[in-house]
């Protein structure tokens, strides 16, 4: 397995206050990733360095093998985003949207029809194509946006809290779409508040103040913290005592 | 970036609020401001309260009603009607002929007219005052011209470029440069503020667009749309006020794509300081609209405001641009007149972008 993702003490100030302090990890290729983390725990931060989103203070990072310095161009070529607000456009039919972010990807109109046409049917909605947004329900939708992320093709896709706001059975149809995604060999780079969800990935490493504290599958990690559930890893680690200046 | 712009497209004529903004308001506000809102007069009502009773005050009466400034409401019999006429609101001025008006005015050379107006509206009443002032000094003069050729002295007074005291010449420019800025401006910046509420601009910051491509590609389409707007509001004070165009029709044109680009690069800027839709409406509103209104010099004359007002007008682009507007229809002018208010415009033009590139830098870093 070769990494795609490589980050090597990976700092991230804004002023005096440290972000991300030390992050170092890899993700391999058609891996599943949770990144987890209490809010204001850096995760949104590091996802965004790791899209060129923004640049790090210090450290050595490499996503889909080029540098987060001076590759943005590139990265962002070969990664998609779906983040927590979904981001499709409302008021465009179903098959405006992926025209529309087909073209930003350099899909050709050829491509664009092809993968539209690909997409809408593994989803099984082919007969809602030209539909106005709007008129579709939630859960589609962020199918939807799962489905315009992963279009072009990429090495990497962020997943930034996909699920929000969606049932649970919505959401288990939605870890289906992922892991037939990692099957074609894309690699899911996912955030998350539901452990349940956490539980879904092969690896995930968990953030609290700045700092990864623990990263392994789940079933070591609750072995190594003598859990039941996800949910009980993440407590005793979010929670752990620490010293107050 | 094709698609970009094709998508722009969509949103605008998808969203009938947009649609209706963007072409209704333009015409219903120029309808509006050359019919309703004018400083002309027409029929103002007055009254008369002639203790003359002779030849004389008899000839000016009927050449103020004569004259379509005026109206005869109705004929008053003492002073005491004259205060309750104005309070009942019959008349707007009342006209007052001293007894013996035509006596004195042979035998002495002068006679009193009194001019009374409702002065509750300052406006209209010093207008009424110096178009009945007006209308007897003529009269005056013609009597004079018959008697004896005396040693005289006469004010000629020429109205250049609107010799008819159009409030409509006046009306279009503005109008013109409040739509230019309503539309370019608060519109582009509603819309770049809607990506950015929905999420939308996170997953175009992410894709391998440039940022200027996201900003032109959302800009573009307002210019086009701006731009016919102009070309309407232009039609319409051409064919339904009588507008002149004296100068040339391609360099106002071009003068107003600077100022639409002006005036989309505000809305970028003030897109970047905003957060949500409603953030960018208000601060449209405030920033660009009453400050165009009040400041620029189309509704209240620059001279007459206090200093600190005229300076912070000097900032405020719409002015310049109305300037522009009536150098070029009014008066027929090239460039050579106005290099120095295109200057400014596009340097306005270039800091506003210059500050929306910095801001822009500043939210990635």
């Amino acid at each position: 397995m070769k990494p795609v993702i490589e980050v090597h003490n990976m700092v991230k100030k804004f002023g005096d206050f440290v972000a991300n302090d030390n992050l170092t990890f890899s993700v391999n290729q058609g891996e599943i990733f949770g990144f987890l983390g209490a809010n204001g725990a850096g995760k949104t931060t590091a996802m965004k360095i790791l899209c060129g989103l923004s640049k790090p203070s210090s450290g050595v990072i490499k996503v889909a093998g080029f540098d987060v310095y001076k590759q943005t161009e590139q990265i962002k070529r070969n990664i998609g985003y779906m983040s927590q607000r979904f981001s499709l456009y409302n008021d465009l039919t179903v098959r405006e949207n992926f025209r529309f972010y087909g073209g930003i990807y350099g899909l050709s109109g050829r491509q664009i029809k092809d993968q539209t046409d690909k997409l809408l049917s593994r989803l099984g909605i082919i007969q809602s194509a030209d539909k106005v947004l709007r008129d579709i329900p939630l859960g589609w939708k962020q199918k939807l946006a799962f489905s315009v992320a992963v279009m072009h093709k990429p090495t990497i896709v962020f997943l930034d809290e996909p699920t929000g706001g969606v049932d649970p059975v919505t959401r288990r149809q939605f870890w289906e779409l992922i892991y037939e995604s990692a099957n074609e060999g894309i690699t899911v780079f996912v955030t998350t508040h539901y452990m349940d969800e956490a539980e879904y990935c092969e690896r995930v490493s968990i953030m609290v103040d700045g700092r990864i504290e623990a990263l392994d599958s789940p079933d070591q990690l609750k072995k190594t913290y003598k859990s039941a559930s996800m949910n009980e890893v993440f407590l005793k680690l979010a929670r752990a005592p620490k010293v107050v200046i | 970036m094709k698609g970009f712009i094709f998508k722009e497209f969509l949103h605008i004529f998808r969203d009938r609020r947009t649609m209706l903004i963007l072409f209704g308001m333009p015409i219903v506000q120029v309808l509006l401001f050359g019919f309703a809102i004018t400083n002309e007069i027409n029929n103002a009502r007055i009254a008369v309260l002639d203790e003359a009773k002779d030849e004389m005050s008899r000839v000016i009466t009927d050449k103020m009603t004569s004259s379509g400034y005026f109206e005869l409401a109705t004929v008053l019999q003492s002073r005491d009607e004259i205060e309750s006429a104005f309070k009942k609101g019959q008349v707007k001025m009342v006209v007052v002929f001293e007894p013996d008006f035509s006596s004195r005015f042979v035998k002495e050379g002068q006679a009193a007219v009194q001019l009374i107006a409702d002065a509750s509206d300052p406006n209209t009443a010093g207008l009424l005052t110096n178009y009945a002032s007006a209308i007897i000094r003529d009269f005056a003069m013609n009597l004079q011209d018959q008697q004896k050729p005396p040693i005289q002295l006469r004010t000629e007074t020429t109205m250049l470029y609107n010799p008819e005291l159009k409030g409509v010449f006046m009306f279009v420019p503005g109008t013109i440069t409040i739509l230019l800025m309503l539309i370019s401006a608060m519109m582009t910046s509603i819309s770049i503020a809607r990506e950015k509420e929905l999420g939308t601009m996170e997953v175009l910051l992410v894709s391998p667009l440039k940022p200027w491509q996201i900003i032109s590609g959302k800009v573009v389409p307002y210019i086009m749309l701006s731009f016919i707007n102009a070309l309407v509001i232009l039609i319409l004070s051409y064919t339904v006020f009588g507008m002149p165009m004296r100068g040339s029709l391609i360099l106002l044109l071009l003068e107003s794509i600077l100022f639409i680009v002006m005036a989309l690069s505000m809305g970028i800027f003030i897109s970047t300081v905003s957060k949500t839709q409603q953030q960018a409406m208000l601060l449209s509103m405030f920033v660009l609209m009453l400050p165009t209104i009040l400041l620029s010099g189309f509704i209240f004359p620059i001279a007459n405001m206090p200093l600190p007002l005229q300076w912070l007008s000097h900032i405020m682009p719409s002015k310049w641009f109305i300037i522009i507007i009536k150098q070029i229809m009014l008066k027929g002018l090239g460039i050579a007149y106005f290099w120095k208010e295109t200057l400014i415009l596009a340097g306005m033009t270039l800091l506003f972008v210059g500050m929306s590139v910095k801001k822009f830098n500043i939210r990635l870093a």
